[in-house]
């Protein structure tokens, strides 16, 4: 489904900044994978994400896409296939406009814009029926705008916006971080039930131990933009926090020094 | 004041109403700076005063003026998403590029008259309007169209898109969207209001100068805050509505202040004073409000919804 091969990035080349974000990473993933990525800080894990998005050209290496190479297209034309969700609830929605307004926009995802009405008769009907899965209110609340709404509540928005047109690949970035505890677990519920429900290919980004080896079938760790890990079927399921924090040791030759990942709340 | 000068305030405030109307799908719409607006409104100025010189017919003048800075919106969007140069700078070479350009439009005169010349006005005298409400009942349809067009055009897919690149950037491109090219498109439109508006003006002066533009600007950030502070902008019709009014509050306060001796030389200070006013009243609000609540919390936190 994403084949990514050898891809390698460093950022500002030459210069006293410059830092090996990724080093030759190869990543298969089989369609309907979901797969939890894991490391410490600036271990490469946004910069895989944002790779495979588009955000940056690569270095080196190829990524496709059932079959498609798309390492070479620009991010707006890669966002055909993919559905993102950033770690800052700012940055998935649009804050002057309304909750069905960025609706609409999201619903127009992989398509052509043109200059007919953003949205038509039947969408409003349709964003209910879909903001209603997410239980929060919002349903009714159709032409509030987003700016109003709470970062939980905007980061659930982001979510239906990401998954409205099913995307090939949904890619998280600790979306559920910035949030208190129990929003945050509320997000993440929902963002189980949507990968189900849409039997999504995803790539999550998590800090959270526990979550990275509960959700999903596969986990990965990366450090110093290397994938240090893969993980995935029985050997998952007998993996404890723990034994990642060793294998992480072993691998890596230094201690997870990293107490946001420790803590499995 | 009497009822002339209302009428004159008036006048101006709804002709250059369309101008604020493109600086505020530039400003605030796209949120691009764009200084281009100081060329683009002398340009389209220059090309209907030109064009009208020449014998040829206002209208179509008029309409040149607007291509001509749609031209020069697309530019502005040119160099800022294709050679990378920071939106500021971008407008401010074009606004000095433009300089030039409307010099040759206009003969290398620096001033060129209609006096006496047949202008969209005259013309529509002649369908029976009379002749002092000539101007208004332009100016009025000019707005009227101008702000309906925009706000069909800006709930369009296209305009969502475009709104939501001045908004959100990374948010529309993850969504699909080249950004560049909303960004050309907003420029283009807006830059092309602009010169529509110097189009009208020159007409209802009767004069193209090429210094007409200079501080354009900031004339229409001061009445596109103005309108927003007064009016408010609850929703998209109202907001535009409200720049629009902000215009012709903008007209009404110069008027009053000149009519109390203020030289016109010092009108752009003046101005200048009255954005840096504005824009600075939130802060100064909140140092006054932080006064007189001391310790309890601004509402600001509850509204960015931050955990
Ligand atoms: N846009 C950028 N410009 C320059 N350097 C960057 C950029 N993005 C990332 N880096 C660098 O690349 C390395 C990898 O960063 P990345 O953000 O991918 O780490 P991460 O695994 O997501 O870490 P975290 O858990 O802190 O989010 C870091 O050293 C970082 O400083
Ligand atoms: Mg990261």
């Amino acid at each position: 489904m994403l084949s990514v091969v050898d891809l390698s990035k460093t950022f500002n080349p030459g210069s006293v900044n410059e830092r090996l974000a990724l080093s030759g990473v190869s990543l298969e993933l089989e369609p309907g994978d979901v797969v939890t990525v894991i490391g410490g800080n600036g271990a490469g894990k946004s910069t895989l994400l944002n790779m495979v998005a588009g955000v940056f050209p690569p270095d080196e290496g190829k990524i496709s896409i059932d079959g498609q190479r798309i390492e070479m297209f620009p991010e707006h034309v890669r966002a055909s296939y993919i559905g993102r969700v950033f770690q800052d609830p700012m940055m998935g929605t649009a804050a002057s406009m309304s909750i069905e307004e960025n609706l609409a926009m999201a619903l127009k995802r992989g398509g052509k814009r043109k200059l007919l009405r953003g949205i038509k008769r039947n969408d409003r009907d349709f964003f209910r029926e879909k903001l209603s899965l997410l239980g929060l209110g919002l349903e009714n609340r159709l032409t509030t705008r987003v700016g109003l709404l709470s970062g939980g509540q905007r980061q659930a928005l982001t979510l239906l916006m990401a998954t409205l047109v099913t995307p090939k690949l949904l890619l998280l970035d600790e979306h559920t971080a910035a949030l208190d505890p129990n929003t945050g677990q509320k997000v993440l519920d929902l963002t189980e039930k949507i990968i189900a429900n849409n039997n999504l290919t995803t790539l999550m980004v998590t800090h959270n131990m526990e979550d990275a080896l509960r959700i999903g079938n596969r986990t990965i760790m990366m450090h110093d933009g290397n994938i240090i890990l893969d993980i995935s079927g029985s050997k998952r399921e007998n993996t404890t926090i723990p034994d990642l924090l060793e294998m992480f040791r072993k691998a890596s030759g230094r201690e997870m020094a990293n107490d946001r990942m420790l803590l499995a709340n | 004041m009497s009822a002339s000068v209302w009428l004159g305030v008036l006048e101006q405030g709804l002709l250059w109403g369309v101008m604020v109307l493109g600086v505020y799908i530039t400003f605030r719409v796209l949120d691009f700076p764009d200084l281009t607006v100081d060329g683009s409104f002398t340009l389209g100025a220059a090309v209907a005063a030109r064009f009208i010189f020449e014998g040829y017919d206002p209208w179509l003048g008029t309409a040149l003026a607007l291509v001509c800075g749609v031209m020069a919106g697309c530019v502005t969007g040119f160099l800022n998403t294709k050679l990378r140069i920071a939106p500021l700078l971008s407008g401010i070479l074009m606004m000095i590029a433009l300089y030039s350009i409307n010099l040759r439009v206009m003969g290398s005169k620096s001033m060129l008259s209609l006096l006496r010349m047949d202008t969209i006005y005259t013309d529509v005298t002649h369908l029976g309007v009379s002749a002092n409400l000539a101007v208004v009942t332009l100016g009025l349809a000019a707005v009227v169209l101008t702000c309906y067009l925009l706000y069909t055009f800006l709930q369009t897919e296209i305009g969502l898109a475009l709104r939501a690149t001045g908004d959100n950037e990374q948010m529309i491109r993850s969504l699909g969207v080249n950004t560049n090219t909303s960004k050309i498109m907003g420029l283009a439109l807006g830059n092309g209001l602009v010169a529509l508006s110097g189009a009208l003006v020159a007409q209802y002066q009767s004069f193209s100068d090429v210094g007409m533009g200079i501080g354009m600007i900031v004339v229409g950030l001061a009445s596109v805050i103005v309108g927003e502070v007064l009016f408010g902008t609850k929703t998209l019709l109202r907001t535009l509505i409200a720049v629009v009014i902000g215009s012709i509050v903008y007209r009404a306060v110069i008027a009053l202040v000149m009519r109390m001796g203020l030289p016109t030389t010092d009108l752009k200070l003046f101005t200048a004073a009255l954005v840096i006013l504005a824009m600075s009243s939130p802060i100064i609000k909140e140092k006054f409000s932080a006064r007189q609540a001391r310790g309890k919390e601004s509402g600001e936190s509850a509204i960015s919804g931050r955990p």
